[in-house]
């Protein structure tokens, strides 16, 4: 999947980072995180996990308790100005000036990064986000997804080498969510780096190179989606049987089976730690097992556990 | 990258700018009227039966700085504290604290865009005060001077305000409640030795009355304390404003979490 990057080259290294509010509460648990330059990056985690905090530590709206944060090989706290100039945010809420007009408010976000106009620029930038036709309408005027994209055209303005996306989709609909991905997806081949924080595991699966999931404050694990899905996935099999059964029979005790719906469905739950490869394999030889015991079955529903399963299990502890 | 970033500094206070004239309805024209209304009752009406003026001034020509004052005051101090009010409360600072932009280019941006409309409205001003009372400035250019250093320290006043305050009432809390009853009890319409002791000792702990003196002394070249204590006081009232905005940014105070 990452092959089109070639050599990995961090962009973003994140160490110790902690964040203890003035209340107590401690968002960030010495965080470490490193980016690769080029490609998605999936931050997932429930409500309070840290996200928000871990990507305003870094663009500068939060003030970290302690730790590091290294941007495109330099200390950011040192060097904010230059790195600050390469980075950008789409934040979560739809947050800009509700009345100013589409292209003057990405005209606006690319002077205050420093850059001089350049309407060429920003046309566009607001071509590739179908917002050229609303080039001259106030915000305020817009849908909610268009004014999703209006954050991500003020984002991109001052042409970040590094770009975090907040919740990118968050209240969007299924048919502009999947516009929205094609844009990001777009962006990344443009060469640029995109961390995107979601609730969406559907989102984080489909764009995705590499995924983090975080819960209080604390990066649970990081890994490369595929890698991740084939280390922890399952394969989760339903065989409806023809009879049912009263207990699992001496020819099928080898199988990670159990029985449910008063013995009419036999359960397989396998293949953890291949990627569900070799459950489905297992599944093969369970049916064959079925046959040679003369249990007959009239369907199978089969299907590999998906970065939700894998979320579900992370958070509950049952896979860490 | 350098230590001020002047196209940064340009954007905020072009778009500060901008939304004073989308709003000048509001930010330009109620304020004149107000103004006038004060020169017609005040100056005209009133300071027409008043003979012999006060301070050796016709009554319509000695309130006019007092007015400009009342004004500017009252200005700068709302637009710069609504200026950056309006972004915390939408949650659009995001950009301004993400952006390669530090306490200078955000004070040059919108103080200085804050002290522009001051100085717009100060000109429009003497331009309709002129329409009512007949008046003189003695020394021009130190009237503008006092009038740009008045704008910029309130200015800088008005962006504290707009920090520290978290919702709409305590924007309005200090220019209506502190700053316009010290400006009318600060010598706008009289001469604090009108006043019988002990008001008058009282006045002089309003730090207003030398604001007001200080720019009459501009216009009529006398006043009811000296110049140098009241540019003084306006310079070290600037010093602190500075210093704590300086602060502000050091800590995050109400800016960053």
């Amino acid at each position: 999947m990452l092959a089109h990057l070639g050599a990995m080259q961090t962009i973003l290294e994140i160490s110790g980072l902690t964040k203890t509010y003035s209340g107590g509460f401690t968002a960030l648990k010495g965080v470490d995180l490193s980016i690769n330059r080029g490609e998605i990056f999936a931050l997932l985690g429930p409500n309070g996990a840290g996200k928000t905090t871990l990507i305003g530590a870094v663009c500068g709206l939060v003030r970290p308790t302690s730790g590091t944060i290294h941007a495109f090989g330099e200390d950011m706290a040192a060097h904010w100005r230059r790195l600050r100039a390469r980075v950008g945010l789409v934040p979560q809420e739809l947050a800009t000036d509700m009345f100013e007009k589409v292209q003057r408010t990405v005209s606006h976000s690319r002077g205050l990064f420093g850059l001089p106009p350049d309407p060429a620029k920003v046309e566009e930038i607001l071509r590739a986000l179908s917002l050229w036709d609303k080039r001259d309408a106030q915000v305020r005027t817009l849908s909610g997804g268009m004014k999703r994209r209006v954050l991500i055209a003020k984002a991109l303005a001052h042409e970040p080498e590094l770009l975090f996306l907040d919740e990118p989709t968050a209240g969007v609909d299924v048919e502009l969510r999947r516009d929205m991905w094609r844009q990001i997806a777009l962006l990344r081949d443009r060469g640029t780096t995109i961390i995107l924080t979601t609730h969406y595991l559907e989102e984080a699966e489909e764009m995705a190179d590499r995924v983090g999931i975080i819960n209080k404050g604390e990066i649970l694990m990081v890994d490369d989606k595929q890698a991740m899905m084939e280390r922890l996935g399952r394969t989760e099999a339903l065989i409806t049987l023809a009879q049912p059964l009263g207990g699992i029979p001496e020819a099928l005790a080898a199988f990670p089976v159990s029985l449910t719906e008063e013995g009419r469905v036999l359960c397989y739950r396998g293949g953890g730690g291949d990627g569900g490869r070799g459950g489905t394999a297992e599944v093969a030889e369970l049916t064959k097992a079925l046959t040679r015991a003369g249990i007959d079955y009239t369907a199978i529903d089969i299907h590999e556990s998906s970065l939700e399963d894998i979320f579900v299990d992370l958070l509950e502890g049952g896979a860490a | 990258m350098s230590l001020f970033n002047a196209r940064s500094a340009w954007t905020i206070y072009k778009q500060e700018l901008m939304r004073a004239f989308r709003t000048a309805m509001q930010s330009i024209l109620a304020p004149v009227l107000t103004t006038t209304l004060y020169f017609v009752v005040f100056g005209a009406a009133i300071g027409g039966q008043m003979q012999g003026g006060m301070g050796g001034v016709n009554y319509g020509a000695f309130i006019v700085p007092g007015l400009l004052l009342l004004t500017l005051l009252g200005e700068s101090t709302s637009n710069a504290s609504f200026g950056i009010y309006m972004p915390r409360f939408t949650g659009s600072i995001y950009e301004l604290l993400s952006a390669p932009v530090g306490v200078a280019e955000t004070l040059a941006g919108f103080v200085g865009a804050a002290a522009t409309k001051s100085l717009i409205l100060a000109a429009i001003i003497l331009g309709t005060a002129s329409f009512f009372v007949d008046y003189t400035i003695a020394h021009p250019i130190y009237a503008f001077g006092y009038i740009l250093l008045v704008s910029a320290s309130f200015s800088l006043f008005g962006f504290i305000l707009g920090i520290w305050a978290d919702s709409f009432e305590k924007l309005s809390v200090v220019p209506m409640l502190i700053l316009m009853p010290l400006t009318f009890l600060g010598g706008t319409f009289y001469s604090i030795h009108v006043l019988p002791e002990p008001w008058r000792s009282v006045a002089m702990a309003n730090p207003v009355v030398y604001l007001v003196n200080g720019l009459r002394w501009t216009f009529y070249g006398s006043s009811d304390v000296s110049i140098g204590v009241s540019l003084g006081l306006t310079l070290f009232f600037l010093a602190i404003c500075v210093a704590f905005i300086s602060w502000i940014f050091k800590t995050g105070w109400r800016l960053r979490t």
